[in-house]
């Protein structure tokens, strides 16, 4: 109980320094190295409630893909570190008041919240008893019923994502000498050589 | 699976607090990083992970299953927004040589 409660507090404090590192950090590959951080102890925290698949999930998916993906194209962008904090004081005071107001917001939101008695029986999927399945059992047994079509929506989302980024990024440019597979193998013997018959004496013309 | 509220452990409310405080720093980001497009995606990175937070906890504390269903959605959706936006940003990179918001004014007319 002790052990989960400080690992609750490590894990929690932990996030919140690297998410403030990863906004406040001067240079963004600092702050994407700090976002990382902030998703493996999200990952942690996730642990914590018992919800070890979506935890993996984090791990893999954010530092495996997403934060590579930014940290490939913070690196293939060359921005000027210096004027990057140009303006900082002048958005400061703005930000600060409405993060502050969007917190006090949320603390009378979650302050005045309480449990509604028949929350339970309201529920979509009750868990199935701790020690019966592995969370990630249950999640798959519920994934591939009841949500199979949220399951190929996602799918979709993710099929749309990728044909969009390749599009845009997709560009030709002129002057570039690139091997041309369907070219060469479509090339036929009689597009490119030519037998003559040549006189003796004449030459070919 | 769910850690009981007692008077020393952690209760719902530590971790709806832990995701507030997460969902601000994200909304202080995009604020704050005027000059990087890029920081402001991960600013929306992190408010996402803030939502999630929330949607595992109450899954874990009330024992429903669904919400980590669609934490699974919501990091879906957050891969695919990551991917685009990053793609929008090369391209706008190689256009105007500059990702600051301010330059971003092409479509006012």
């Amino acid at each position: 109980m002790i052990i989960a409660t400080l690992a609750f507090y490590l894990f929690a404090i932990v996030a919140v320094i690297s998410a403030l590192n990863v906004i406040f950090q001067r240079n963004p590959v600092h702050s994407v190295l700090w976002l990382i951080l902030t998703f493996f102890n999200a990952a942690g925290l996730f642990v914590l409630l018992g919800a070890e698949f979506v935890a993996m999930i984090l791990v893999v998916v954010y530092v495996g893909a997403v934060a590579v993906l930014f940290l490939f194209v913070v690196m293939m962008i060359d921005i000027n570190i210096t004027t990057i904090r140009d303006g900082f004081l002048k958005y400061l005071w703005v930000g600060a008041s409405i993060g502050l107001i969007l917190l006090i917001e949320l603390a009378v939101v979650f302050g005045g919240w309480v449990m509604s008695p028949e929350s339970e029986g309201l529920r979509g999927a009750p868990a199935p008893a701790p020690g019966a399945v592995s969370n990630t059992e249950a999640l798959g047994l519920l994934l591939y019923t009841d949500y199979v079509y949220v399951f190929q929506a996602a799918g979709l989302v993710l099929l749309v994502a990728m044909v969009g980024a390749i599009v845009l990024t997709l560009r030709r440019r002129p002057g570039v000498r690139k091997q041309k597979i369907h070219d060469q193998v479509n090339r036929r013997v009689a597009d490119t050589l030519e037998i003559v018959k040549v006189e003796t004496g004449k030459g070919a013309s | 699976m769910t850690p009981e509220a007692g008077m020393i452990g952690v209760g719902l409310s530590h971790y709806l607090t832990l995701a507030a405080i997460l969902f601000t720093i994200g909304i202080f980001g995009i604020f704050l990083n005027r000059k990087n497009l890029i920081v402001i995606m991960m600013s929306i990175e992190l408010m996402l992970l803030a939502v999630n937070i929330n949607m595992v906890a109450f899954s874990s504390f009330l024992n429903d299953l669904v919400g980590q269903v669609f934490t699974m959605l919501v990091l879906t959706v957050a891969a695919a927004e990551a991917a685009i936006g990053l793609a929008i940003v090369v391209v706008f990179y190689r256009n105007r040589r500059s990702i600051e918001v301010e330059d971003i004014n092409t479509m006012k007319g």
